[in-house]
Formats: structure tokens, C-alpha cells, sequence
């Protein structure tokens, strides 16, 4: 199943991130089950990484104890099967090296395979992307690259031309991590992303509740929710993350 | 050997970053290119490097130290250099370009606080504000280093994710980078980190094998047979290296620190212990578990503490222009203490690295070539900064 799916609902999509093995790799795939359960159009599934170079503090903190639990990069797709067939896409996010460690294509092949539909590649630009660009093609996956703020015109052209399924704009110029207020820089961007591309444009970084999911909806096509997610489940656990969900929720039209 | 112009040493380096930073990327690349065109930044950055920074540093023909060693041992010693390292050559060039583009903020990530101190010292120099992050664990073992950066005028930040150590001091600069690129510059410490830091860091510290290739011409009249220097993330190494590469008579080798010895696993040797993956925004040789996750590095020596390298070491790694071999905490401390008492020198334990691994290679050469063998060995640094732990090593300190 094609991400394209969630876009098809006559209103903006709302993604949420958790990364697998976090608390535990049962407890990632339990929180996740609520947030598909609680609302969410698209599940984002982070794969956790020693050296997570765009995240901020609660993300990273989640990827540390993660690891420190023995997370592998198995468990990404074992917790994607777990979530499959339920009617939401699902993709990954992920820092290139952990791929390109297990193989690209091996990659490709087992993220298909456990029903996931396509990978958001944080430090991967289409610039190097040549193997990935013929893997996601061969097992018919979605590749979302990172669109910002600094990007020139001539970038987010061939950006979005290697995308399929959505674009992601990231909001601020910042690692991620919820913030007070959005950015101003992000109706700029999806407005300059929708000039070149029909694709959809989700816009992340920094989103934590209902209010801002409706200000953003107001001009993106996905709203995207990570850290709060995070912190969530951190704090709060399954239910936490169940009511997040349902207040983001509450800033799309029904 | 130059990059293609996005960057890659054949199948290394290359920009593995995020979006965020490519068009800072792209305006440094273009400055760069400009600057080491124009004239009048040349003759610039060699002012400073002349008067300031006191370069050309001396080749010193090491005349006790090559009865001892079988062979004839010139030594670089850019341990004479302001700030006591060749680093000095690169926060130059780097500070210099910084006011170039109007920037007025650098930040820069530091494991010992070398390239912390030497970046603090340009900063000064120049009238840039400077911030240096530094794993929290790092700032407890060099206390001294983060006062002097202090004084220098700097703000030191310590960082007390991941490790706490270098490569968690490079996550947190990128991550500044991303939210201040306006306003700032990252100036990287090595020839490591996305395009096109490997090249430009390498164009600012090819000095060194610049002025050594002439000096060794002076001293004996002929090309050495070897240079040799240490390599964590390879600045000082490609800064030898480079002038030499098309010069096929000259071996060029690098060593890594071997801590407890590769098969130990403990030890800081990427392309001799590590394997191929992407870390800091380049292809290259890391330390990595089967699952691509990065390794701790290990070493006596703080600068060659990192699980990564330059991508252009990699290629000369993989094409086999040049050697690198791991050398152990013990053979670094032999090499350390012979230097003090042959030449009255002491060597930063990095430096020692090299030292230790070209009077390994001294027999191999000499059965080669059928006479003894001419060796350069970047000095590339002073040891007042690791009096600590020599100290402790070879209890002197009670």
C-alpha cells in the first residue's frame, strides 16, 4: 500500500512518529497500535541511531535507550508487520547508514515485505540516493526526501521530482522537538514545494497539539508529529500517546 | 588527488547531511573556490601563517634519534607552530574565509581542546565570536584546554549526550548549524564532514608537505623514501600527504591509534580495524557493530579518538597510495619516551603515533631499498598538553 492512500480523504493527513524499540520493542509496537487506533493517517516508524544528527533531546534520549536495550535493525520491521494491514500506511525514518549497513536493497526488500510502504530519509539527499532510487523502485516503495527552508528553487525542484508518495517540509530551521509556535518560514515553503510538484506536502517539526495541527492543515497537505509523540509515551505511556493522538486528531476536520 | 566536484574520492565522501545544510554547503564550496583563486586572500592567509603562526615549520634532521632508529629521521615539526600543532593552519584559513562571507559566529566541536583552543585563538584574532562544544566527559579529562579557550574569549559548551565525547560534540555543532546558518560557520577541526570540508581542510594544512618536500630537497637532495603521521580524522596526515601523492617513489603512511591493540577491539583505527559506512555527513572508513551503529572509539592519545576518518584517506586506503596501520597505547609511549631522551623533545602522544610506527617500518624499508632509509615524521603537535597522562603512564606523578 502506497502512502498516496491517506491522502485521499478530502482533508490534510495527520502523521505520527515513535521509533521502534522504544520503551521496549513490544511497548513501541503497543503505542503504535494506539496511534492508529487514536486517529493517525500515516504511521512514521523511527529506526534509532547512535548518532542522530537532526533530532533534539527527546528524540534522542528515546534512540539511546532504545539501543541501550538492544534494539536491532530487525526490529524495524518486525514492528511494521505488527501494525500492517490495518489500513494505514506505515513508513520508516531513518539515518542512511543503518540501510546501507544491512544492504539497500536487502532493505528495500524486507521493509516491502513486512508491509511497509516506503522509507523518510533524513541525511540521505537524491544527490546520493542512486541506490536507493533503484531499490525503492524494484519493490515499489515511497521515498520521502527532506525539503527546507534554505533550500534553493533549482533543490526543491529535482528534490520533489525524486519524491513519490509525499514531500516532507521540514518547518523550522532546527532539529526537531516541539515548539511554542511554528514557524512562519513553513507556509513559504509549502506554497515554493507546490509550485513545482502535485505531490502531497506534509510539514513537521516542532507540532505538539490540536491548535497547531489546524494551522498547519490550513495550508499542508500532512501534518507531522514526532517529539510530542515521543515525550507522550515517555511520560504518559499507551494512554498518553492515545490522548495526544486524539488532540491532534482534533485539529483536522472530521 | 582532487574530488569530483560534488565531493566523492571515488566511491567516498560525498554530502550525507540534511537538506537544512546543503545551501550553506553550496555557499562555503563557492567562497571557498573563490578565495583560494583570489590573490589577495593567498597572500593574506600566508601573512598570517608566516607571522603569526610562525610557519615554515622547521624539517629538523634528528641525528640521535636515526643512530638509534637505523635510519635517517627528519622530523616536521609543526609542534613549533603558535597554538603547538599544525591545527592552527586550518583555523586560520577557516576564520579567514568566515569573515569573507560576511559570517560573524563560528562554532567548532573539540575532543582534547586542540582544535577547540587553536579555534578560540583565530577567533581572537580575527574578532569572531566562538563557541566550542565539547563532551561533557572531555571537558573534565582537559580542564586546562577549556580554561585557556575561556581566556581566549570562547564559550564552551559541554555536551552531556550520546558518549560525551568527540563524535557527540560534532552531532551537537551540526545541530547549531542547522539553526544558525545564517549567522555562522562551522569550522570543522579535520578532513572529515560533508563536502567540502575533507577538501578545503586539506587545502589549508597541505602546507606542511609543501614545505617538507622542499626542505627534505635542501637537507639531502633527493625526495624521502617514506613520510609517516598519525591519523584520527587525517588532517595532519593528508596535510603531509598530499604534496608527496604523485610522487610514486614515496611511501606515505598513517597511523592509527591502536589503543589496546585491534584485535582487542578497544582502539580508535577505522580503516585498519573499521569498514565501510557513512558518519558526520561522509562515506568513508567508521567503527560500526553489524547494525551500522557507531562504536566507541578507544585511545591514550585524545586526538586520534574518533570512530571515523577523512574520506580521502579512505580512497588512498582503497587505491593503496597509501599504508595505514593501527599502533598500539604502549608502542605510542615507547616512541614518546625515546623522543624525549634522544632529541630533548616532547611529542604530543598523537605524534608519538607516527613516531612508533616509522621506526616500525624502518627494517622493511632498509631490506627494500638496500641502504637506510630517509623517513619524515609530522611532528605534529607538542606533548605539554598530555604531561597528565604521560605523567600517570610512567608514574612520575606521586
Amino acid at each position: 500500500m502506497t502512502t498516496a492512500k491517506a491522502f485521499t480523504k478530502g482533508r490534510p493527513a495527520l502523521v505520527g512518529y515513535l521509533p521502534t524499540g522504544f520503551p521496549t520493542v513490544a511497548g513501541a509496537k503497543e503505542a503504535i497500535a494506539a496511534m492508529v487506533a487514536s486517529g493517525v493517517d500515516i504511521v512514521e516508524v523511527g529506526l534509532p541511531y547512535s548518532d542522530p544528527v537532526i533530532d533534539g533531546p527527546v528524540i534522542q534520549r528515546a534512540s539511546e535507550q532504545a539501543l541501550a536495550n538492544g534494539v536491532r535493525t530487525r526490529d524495524v520491521f518486525d514492528t511494521v508487520a505488527a501494525v500492517a494491514g490495518q489500513g494505514v500506511p506505515i513508513v520508516v525514518m531513518t539515518y542512511w547508514n543503518p540501510v546501507e549497513r544491512y544492504g539497500v536493497d536487502a532493505f528495500a526488500r524486507d521493509l516491502a515485505n513486512a508491509g511497509g510502504s516506503g522509507l523518510i530519509t533524513p541525511d540521505l539527499i537524491p544527490d546520493e540516493a542512486g541506490e536507493w532510487l533503484a531499490a525503492s523502485d524494484e519493490h515499489d516503495l515511497d521515498r520521502i526526501f527532506l525539503v527546507s527552508p534554505s533550500s534553493t528553487d533549482d533543490r526543491i525542484a529535482m528534490t520533489t521530482s525524486h519524491c513519490r508518495g509525499f514531500v516532507y517540509a521540514t518547518a523550522v530551521m532546527g532539529v526537531t522537538g516541539a515548539r511554542e509556535s511554528t514557524s512562519t518560514a513553513a507556509p513559504t515553503l509549502v506554497s515554493r514545494v507546490k509550485g513545482v510538484t502535485n505531490l502531497p506536502v506534509g510539514v513537521g517539526l516542532g507540532v505538539r497539539n490540536g491548535a497547531q495541527v489546524r494551522e498547519i492543515a490550513a495550508y499542508a497537505d500532512a501534518v507531522i508529529v514526532g517529539s510530542a509523540l515521543v515525550s507522550a509515551l515517555a511520560e504518559s505511556g499507551t494512554a498518553g500517546v492515545a490522548a495526544l493522538t486524539q488532540e491532534l486528531r482534533s485539529g483536522l476536520p472530521a | 588527488m582532487d574530488p569530483d566536484e560534488r565531493g566523492h574520492f571515488g566511491p567516498f565522501g560525498g554530502r550525507f547531511v540534511p537538506e537544512a545544510l546543503i545551501a550553506a554547503l553550496d555557499e562555503l564550496d563557492i567562497h571557498y573556490r573563490k578565495a583560494m583563486a583570489d590573490p589577495t586572500f593567498l597572500s593574506e592567509f600566508d601573512r598570517m601563517l608566516r607571522q603569526y603562526a610562525g610557519t615554515p615549520s622547521l624539517l629538523y634532521d634528528a641525528t640521535r634519534l636515526s643512530e638509534q632508529a637505523g635510519a635517517r629521521i627528519l622530523l616536521k615539526r609543526e609542534d613549533l607552530n603558535h597554538t603547538g600543532a599544525h591545527k592552527v593552519r586550518n583555523v586560520l584559513g577557516q576564520a579567514l574565509l568566515t569573515k569573507r562571507m560576511g559570517k560573524h559566529r563560528v562554532i567548532a566541536e573539540t575532543g582534547a581542546g586542540q582544535h577547540g583552543v587553536a579555534s578560540a585563538t583565530a577567533a581572537a584574532y580575527l574578532d569572531l565570536e566562538c563557541i566550542v562544544y565539547m563532551g561533557e566527559l572531555d571537558t573534565q579529562r582537559q580542564a586546562l584546554n577549556v580554561a585557556r579557550m575561556k581566556m581566549l574569549g570562547a564559550t564552551v559548551i559541554p555536551v552531556t549526550n550520546g558518549s560525551r565525547t568527540l563524535k557527540d560534540a560534532i552531532n551537537e555543532a551540526l545541530r547549531d548549524w542547522v539553526t544558525n546558518v545564517d549567522s555562522t560557520h562551522y569550522l570543522l577541526g579535520t578532513v572529515a564532514g560533508p563536502h567540502p570540508f575533507p577538501v578545503m581542510v586539506r587545502d589549508f594544512v597541505r602546507g606542511i608537505g609543501v614545505e617538507a618536500r622542499e626542505q627534505c630537497h635542501e637537507l639531502t637532495g633527493a625526495l624521502p623514501d617514506a613520510v609517516a603521521a598519525c591519523v584520527g580524522g587525517g588532517s595532519n596526515a593528508i596535510g603531509l600527504f598530499h604534496a608527496f601523492i604523485p610522487d610514486e617513489t614515496v611511501r606515505l603512511y598513517g597511523f592509527e591509534g591502536g589503543g589496546d591493540g585491534v584485535e582487542t577491539g578497544r582502539h580508535s583505527a577505522s580503516l585498519s580495524g573499521g569498514s565501510r559506512g557513512v558518519l558526520h555527513g561522509a562515506r568513508t572508513f567508521i567503527m560500526q557493530d553489524e547494525d551500522g551503529q557507531t562504536i566507541e572509539s578507544h585511545s591514550i592519545s585524545a586526538g586520534l579518538d574518533y570512530p571515523s576518518v577523512g574520506p580521502e584517506h579512505a580512497w588512498l586506503h582503497d587505491q593503496k597510495r597509501a599504508v595505514y596501520e593501527a599502533v598500539t597505547d604502549t608502542e605510542a609511549m615507547d616512541a614518546f619516551a625515546l623522543l624525549c631522551r634522544t632529541e630533548g623533545i616532547i611529542p604530543a602522544l598523537e605524534s608519538a603515533h607516527a613516531l612508533a610506527g616509522a621506526l616500525r617500518i624502518v627494517p622493511k624499508l632498509k631490506a627494500e631499498l638496500g641502504r637506510e632509509p630517509v623517513i619524515i615524521v609530522n611532528l605534529s603537535g607538542r606533548g605539554d598538553k598530555d604531561m597528565h597522562t604521560a605523567g600517570d603512564y610512567f608514574g612520575l606523578l606521586s
